[in-house]
């Protein structure tokens, strides 16, 4: 029991510093690749290679003066950054990021708590993120700050049920919603979900960026119409926590992605990593396995947020109510009389024949999708073009 | 929060006994803007307002019911200054109306200027001016471009088109010693005539830029975020555009032909081989093309100009209307008499009044002066282009949503210095 309790806290103290010294190096590494892609420098002067950069801003924000409207409502604006700053660190404690590490005193799971309801925890608490820019938007007492509040809540609102259904497909092939069972089925099937389930994965990273609140689903900021939204009226380190909260969504957010669609901490092409005694050694590759997998979702947030422009509102719901809703509970249902039929009528288990044959019932739909949604508009269109 | 006391209190309009200020109800100051909509003010400090315009827009959730716009802010009175001023003492003021395209401003005033004079310019001044005219749409352009995609939240865009104007602006420093504030023309002339290497450069740039805009193509043009922003947004029939008086990319872009440098040739545009983009739709989509197909056509317009670039003087031959040269109104007596003469009483014009309208990068760029028979106008008025295209704005913005506001008024292309004078 001593040993559950001290070595749950050092595993919270650590995973709490790794994302908050993680969120500031992805600040600094926001700015360095788009500069990249904008042929430009960006920070280099803090620091060696601008490293110190998040450092500088952190303090500066620390000394900035907090400043409060007037006519505010006073408790629940101090409020409020609070409210979007914990879930949004509190998510990550059921992710499994390595392999288990074994100690002198037993071996200890390399996940902050290894929930019976994993997924569920997660949906539960990231929603109560909500609150927050509702909050903001509301107490501030300031129009643009309301009509920012009220399209974060609609916004994630509705993207929320889009995600929670394309998990579902996860969790109808693991059959558990503990994430590090769903790991585990990954590694032992040899093939990650992203093959069986791809379109999940589509709709899943879609609606993830509508959750995070990034480009090109930033409407709820949205600088050009409500300068900064809901947290305009904020200043110095409240300002600085929904700064934090939302590159900590994005970091959640991209762990989820690899440990739901990517085999998590699973090293590819080798069981190495899954199978035998744990070992030290095991436990550091999968950590770095793990964070490169979460690096690259990370950077292809960048990515996305630095070339496309922004959503107009209407076609923002538009997207998640007529496109992502219906699509995700078809799919269900096809993916879910497929799983039967293999299941029953072919009495296979999940492993890699099993993958790769909803694979290619993907691949089918990803490409009735991906020609649904485009209608004659990009693909054809350029086309067209080349022939003209 | 300190207690402020009621002496304060009854000092300070608008703050009640605790210090707090005191909302005044809305329907006070407009009385017919009541019920459940809700009114913002947008500008004038906002990120897309593109200078200090205000619009006071009456919100139906997110639909725009009404838009005001206020302008004014940057009033300076140009117009007014030029009565006061001699003919080429007004130069300076044209680089400060339009600020994105100073040198076709200066060339517009100078075009007038001469025309009420009479005066010929020599070939040399007149393939310079067509450059400038180009570089400035080019600069223009480049502006409106990245300031509509970092209005639709597309930034980067924006940073490609920016580089692509320093390099114009390094251009215009190598000509004028400026890079806003050129004031390169002169009544019958230039200030100066190119000086080495700019031809080189100037090529230089026209044989890259073509690339710059074909990025900046790919990454909007077929863009399905861009496109749903940006069709059937603040769309324009022809009817409505010519009713409203638009002029430039705005009223081609709704399928008028209207081109000053086709209808009107000035500056022997009509001996360059050019094309006129015009759009179909008039929405905010087909202005963006219009003036994306401006840059690669004034490209064109650049590269025919620097292949033609004849030699000789860029100023005419008149000692009453250009300055002598420093050495020589300081050798020669005659010299010295009209250098005295031109700066003690400027450049007399005849009595009479001139229109011209140049094709400027935001529309048709009017200048109308009236003389008395001295060296100041009587008037002079500016036909703003920016101004009159702003005036379709409620009709374009009104019944699409808040978000579809910002993009359409960025798409009108606005300089508020020219629409505030």
């Amino acid at each position: 029991m001593t040993f559950f309790i001290v070595s749950s806290a050092i595993k919270v103290f650590a995973v709490f510093n790794l994302i908050m010294v993680g969120v500031a190096l992805l600040t600094l590494i926001e700015r360095r690749v788009c500069a990249w892609m904008q042929d430009r420098l960006g920070p280099n002067r803090v620091g060696p290679q601008g490293i110190l950069q998040p450092a500088a801003d952190g303090l500066k924000n620390f000394l900035k003066e907090e400043t409060s409207p007037a006519m505010a409502d006073k408790a629940l604006f101090t409020l409020a950054p609070i409210v979007s700053f914990v879930p949004a660190l509190l998510t990550f404690a059921v992710i499994p990021f390595a392999a288990p590490l074994p100690t002198r005193w037993g071996v200890v799971p390399m996940v902050v708590a290894d929930l019976p309801v994993g997924f569920l925890y997660i949906l539960a608490i990231s929603s109560l993120g909500v609150y927050g820019i509702v909050l903001a938007g509301w107490s501030s007492n300031n129009k643009y700050a309301l009509l920012g509040g009220l399209r974060a809540s609609a916004q994630m609102i509705s993207y929320e049920i889009a995600l929670g259904m394309s998990t579902v497909a996860v969790l109808l092939l693991a059959g558990n919603v503990t994430l590090s069972h769903v790991i585990a089925q990954q590694q032992a099937a040899h093939a990650w979900f992203i093959v069986p389930l791809s379109v999940a994965f589509v709709i899943f990273f879609i609606s993830a960026f509508a959750e995070t609140n990034r480009l090109p689903f930033d409407l709820p900021e949205a600088e050009a119409e409500l300068i900064a939204g809901y947290h305009t009226e904020y200043s110095a380190m409240k300002f600085s926590m929904f700064y934090i909260a939302e590159y900590s969504n994005m970091v959640t957010a991209s762990a989820l992605m690899a440990t739901l669609f990517f085999g998590g901490w699973d090293i590819p092409f080798t069981t190495w990593d899954s199978t035998g005694d744990p070992s030290v050694l095991k436990t550091l590759a999968t950590l770095v396995v793990f964070g490169f997998k979460t690096f690259v979702f990370l950077f292809t947030y960048i990515w996305v947020r630095w070339t496309l422009p922004r959503f107009r509102y209407d076609q923002l719901m538009a997207l998640g109510w007529k496109v992502l809703l219906p699509l995700s509970l078809l799919y269900i249902t096809l993916l879910a009389v497929a799983i039967w039929f293999i299941r029953t009528q072919l009495g296979w288990e999940y492993g890699p024949g099993m993958a790769w044959a909803l694979g290619g019932l993907n691949l089918v739909l990803l490409i009735a999708l991906v020609w649904w949604l485009d209608r004659g508009r990009i693909v054809s269109g350029s086309v067209q073009e080349e022939a003209a | 929060m300190s207690k402020r006391t009621v002496e304060m209190a009854l000092a300070t309009p608008g703050v009640d006994a605790e210090g707090r200020p005191t909302r005044v109800p809305l329907a006070t100051q407009e009385p017919d803007l009541g019920g459940e909509h809700l009114l913002v003010n947008i500008g004038p400090q906002h990120p897309a307002t593109h200078g200090v315009l205000r619009l006071v827009v009456e919100l139906d959730g997110e639909t725009v019911v009404r838009c005001i716009p206020h302008v004014g802010y940057l009033h300076s009175g140009f117009e007014k200054l030029g009565e006061y001023r001699h003919y080429n003492q007004i130069i300076p003021l044209t680089d400060r109306t339009d600020y994105l395209s100073p040198m076709a401003n200066n060339v517009g005033f100078a075009l007038a200027a001469e025309k009420l004079m009479g005066i010929d310019i020599t070939p040399r001044c007149t393939v310079l001016r067509v450059i400038a005219c180009e570089m400035s749409r080019i600069i223009s352009h480049m502006v409106w471009l990245g300031t509509t995609s970092i209005d639709l939240g597309a930034f980067t865009p924006f940073l490609w088109a920016f580089q692509e104007r320093e390099r114009i602006y390094d251009l215009q420093e190598m000509w004028t010693g400026a890079r806003l504030t050129t004031s390169v023309t002169r009544v019958g002339g230039l200030m100066a005539d190119i000086p080495d290497r700019f031809v080189e450069k100037l090529r230089e740039f026209t044989q890259t830029f073509p690339k710059t805009l074909g990025e900046i193509d790919r990454v909007l043009t077929r863009n399905a975020v861009w496109v749903g922003r940006t069709q059937n947004v603040g769309a324009l029939t022809a009817a409505e555009a010519t009713n409203y008086s638009l002029s430039g990319p705005m009223l081609r872009a709704s399928g008028v032909g209207y081109d000053v440098r086709k209808d009107k040739p000035y500056l022997g545009y009509e001996t360059y081989d050019f094309d006129v983009p015009v759009g179909e739709h008039g929405d905010v989509y087909d202005r963006y093309l219009v003036r994306l197909e401006e840059c690669y056509q004034s490209n064109r317009i650049l590269q025919q100009a620097v292949d033609r670039l004849p030699d000789g003087p860029i100023n005419v031959d008149d000692p009453r209307v250009i300055l002598p040269s420093k050495t020589r109104a300081m050798s020669d007596m005659e010299a010295m008499i009209f250098h005295f003469k031109q700066v003690m009483e400027g450049v007399k014009a005849p009595v009479g009044e001139a229109y011209i309208g140049i094709e400027n990068p935001k529309g048709e760029l009017g200048n109308y002066l009236v003389s008395d028979g001295t060296a100041k106008p009587v008037r002079w008025r500016i036909r703003p282009p920016s101004f009159i295209n702003l005036s379709a704005l409620p009709k374009m913005a009104e019944g699409h949503l808040l978000s579809d506001l910002i993009a359409i008024n960025a798409s009108v292309d606005i300089v508020m210095g020219e629409v505030d004078r």
